[in-house]
């Protein structure tokens, strides 16, 4: 943490009030308000082009906002750019390493653009490329990473000035599982020393796993807020009962299955059983005969939420 | 996952975070850091093959060769600047080098330029750091100078060997080179921030060629009807051949002054209009 600035753990780094983006008459964010604590891991969960990439930008100050007010660190990012970027760290959704440099130049050449001075940047590279796991890699051009390399090194840079508030949008879109893991690990790490984490995501399981708190946008506007647990038991049971029964059984069979649920929502391939018990209601299902194709029982999740929330699933 | 060793994170002392307080001028705009922009121009530059970096500077010299020895046996003598007569070669070495200057920033102001915004997404990069909009246009405007400088430097070489340099006023052609290759990268770079395809590309080619031919380099000016000559004197290209020609024969006047002048003024709305063209494309 660079010394100049006196930051406490828990006071606020990002206010956002009735933030507002308008293109044309689209209202891309639409009269938001948010507050993220120092240290704290806060997502932005929701579909593509709900809006969550535009608010992102504008807490970095590259983009100009409609309306509404945005203090990051205590300045506004619209009017003081350059100072409020040299507190964050932004990995954007597509990569954008220089493929004209080497990985580590990559690192070192975008510590100079804050300033920082070689003698520092030398050690630090040196520190990143360990930490992105990418030793071997350390003279190679980026053309030659792979897609988690690539975005490992995205976030080693991010990193270079060691940031206040790390920015990370859709940060494993486009990975394969592995990667996401070996990407969450490095974030896990990030995390626990205390580095304040903002993250956009599509996936439930990423937005469960890293946030501690978030809030659900949909069409520019703050559907819900809390902390992944709180939104799961407030919008959702504790389970659901995933059942199929062909597609033109299911909707023949959902009056049946009424006194059975909490709720049930049905899907164009599936019905949702909602139930505080699952293994209890899929015994009932069964024991009236009804014999699904495949049933599966799970605990509840954001997905749930969502759904709940808009009557859409995430990924359309 | 990961040996134990990697568990230790980023936790080095951080020297210096470039952190203001109070308000200055332009600071949504201008971090004060073009440096770095330079920096990392030369990192790649060294890294590069110095054959793609010099192959714009053979164009203006093939036309020397084949322009000044092979047209000028059959043109003889032609009158240079104030009226007195030089050897064709000699009148048109000074139009190439102007040109050599131009093309050496506008290779660099257009086409590099295009492929950092469109594909590589280099300034994007850029911008998301405490860099302003206009920290990179006066980084990438003095990468193009620099470019232009080579190849100006390279020219004069190619013209002392000739024998073409004959005033002690010609050493100002090279700090006049730079001039005129600041004007156009400063333009250049404006312009190509609109341009979104390869086609739209070559619309400068479109431009530049004519220019080239046309700006009273390899013939005089008075050969076209005078609304044609208008229009070639709004042109910058034309100052740049008359202010270098005036400066190898030490022909000085007010006119010398003007054409410099020309150039300071383009450059000042140039740097003015690529940043305000950089702030429209990455601080919507």
């Amino acid at each position: 943490m660079p010394p100049v600035t006196s930051v406490v753990p828990g006071d606020p780094i990002v206010v956002a009030e009735d933030l507002t983006k308008v293109y044309g008459d689209n209202r891309a964010v639409d009269g938001i308000s948010f507050s993220i604590s120092q240290g704290e891991s806060f997502g932005l969960l929701g579909p593509n082009g709900a809006g969550k990439s535009t608010t992102m930008r504008m807490i970095g100050g590259t983009l100009t906002r409609t309306g509404g007010t945005m203090r990051v660190a205590g300045l506004d990012p619209a009017e003081r750019g350059p100072e409020v970027r040299a507190h964050l760290g932004v990995v954007p959704q597509q990569d954008n390493l220089d493929e004209e440099l080497t990985v580590r130049d990559n690192l070192i050449v975008y510590g100079r653009y804050f300033g920082l001075p070689h003698s520092y940047l030398r050690t630090k590279a040196d520190e990143l490329i360990e930490f992105a796991q990418l030793t071997e890699k350390a003279k190679a051009k980026t053309t030659a990473l792979s897609g988690g390399m690539k975005r490992r090194l995205t976030i080693a840079r991010a990193l270079v000035n060691e940031p206040k508030l790390l920015l990370l949008d859709e940060p494993t879109t486009g990975l394969d599982p592995q990667a996401r893991h070996v990407l969450w690990d490095r974030l896990f790490r990030l995390k626990e020393v205390g580095v304040t984490l903002v993250v956009t995501t599509h996936f439930m399981d990423e937005a469960e796993q890293l946030c501690d708190r978030l809030i659900v946008i949909d069409h520019g506007r703050i559907m819900a807020e809390g902390s992944p647990r709180a939104l799961i038991r407030e919008h959702s049971t504790r389970e659901v009962v995933e059942v199929r029964f062909g597609a033109q059984r299911n909707a023949a069979v959902v009056d049946q299955l009424e006194d059975v649920a909490t709720r049930l929502e049905v899907l164009p391939d599936r019905i949702l059983v909602y139930t505080d018990d699952g293994e209890a209601a899929l015994e009932e299902i069964t024991g009236r005969g009804l014999n699904p194709i495949t049933s599966l029982v799970r605990r509840s999740s954001l997905e749930d939420v969502f759904l709940r929330l808009t009557g859409r699933t995430l990924v359309d | 996952m990961s040996a134990p060793s990697q568990d230790r994170l980023p936790a080095t002392e951080q020297p210096h975070l470039r952190l203001q307080s109070g308000e200055r001028p332009l600071a949504a705009l201008y971090g004060r850091n073009a440096r770095s922009v330079i920096e990392r121009g030369f990192k790649v530059i060294a890294r590069q093959n110095w054959a793609v970096l010099v192959s714009g500077f053979f164009e203006p010299v093939l036309y020397l060769l084949a322009m000044g020895l092979g047209l000028g046996t059959l043109v003889g003598e032609v009158a240079g600047p104030g009226g007195a007569p030089i050897a064709y070669t000699a009148y048109i070495a000074p139009a190439l080098l102007a040109t050599s200057a131009m093309n050496g920033a506008i290779y660099d102001s257009t086409w590099n330029v295009f492929f950092k915004l469109r594909f590589a997404r280099v300034y994007q990069a850029m911008l998301q750091t405490s860099l302003g909009p206009m920290d990179v246009a006066i980084g990438e405007i003095f990468m193009a100078l620099f470019r232009g400088f080579l190849y100006a430097c390279g020219f004069m070489v190619v013209m002392l060997v000739m024998g073409l340099v004959t005033s002690p006023w010609a050493i100002l052609m090279v700090p006049v080179a730079l001039l005129i290759a600041v004007g156009f990268a400063s333009i250049g770079m404006a312009v190509t921030s609109y341009l979104k395809s390869f086609q739209q590309m070559d619309v400068i080619n479109f431009v530049m060629l004519p220019m080239f031919l046309f700006s009273a380099t390899l013939y005089p000016i008075e050969v076209f009807p005078e609304a044609i000559q208008w229009f070639i004197k709004a042109m910058p290209l034309w100052h740049g051949v008359e202010l270098m020609r005036h400066l190898a024969v030490g022909f000085l006047s007010a006119a010398t002054i003007g054409h410099a002048l020309y150039f300071v003024a383009m450059t000042v709305f140039g740097v003015w209009f690529t940043t305000i063209r950089l702030r429209a494309l990455f601080l919507r």
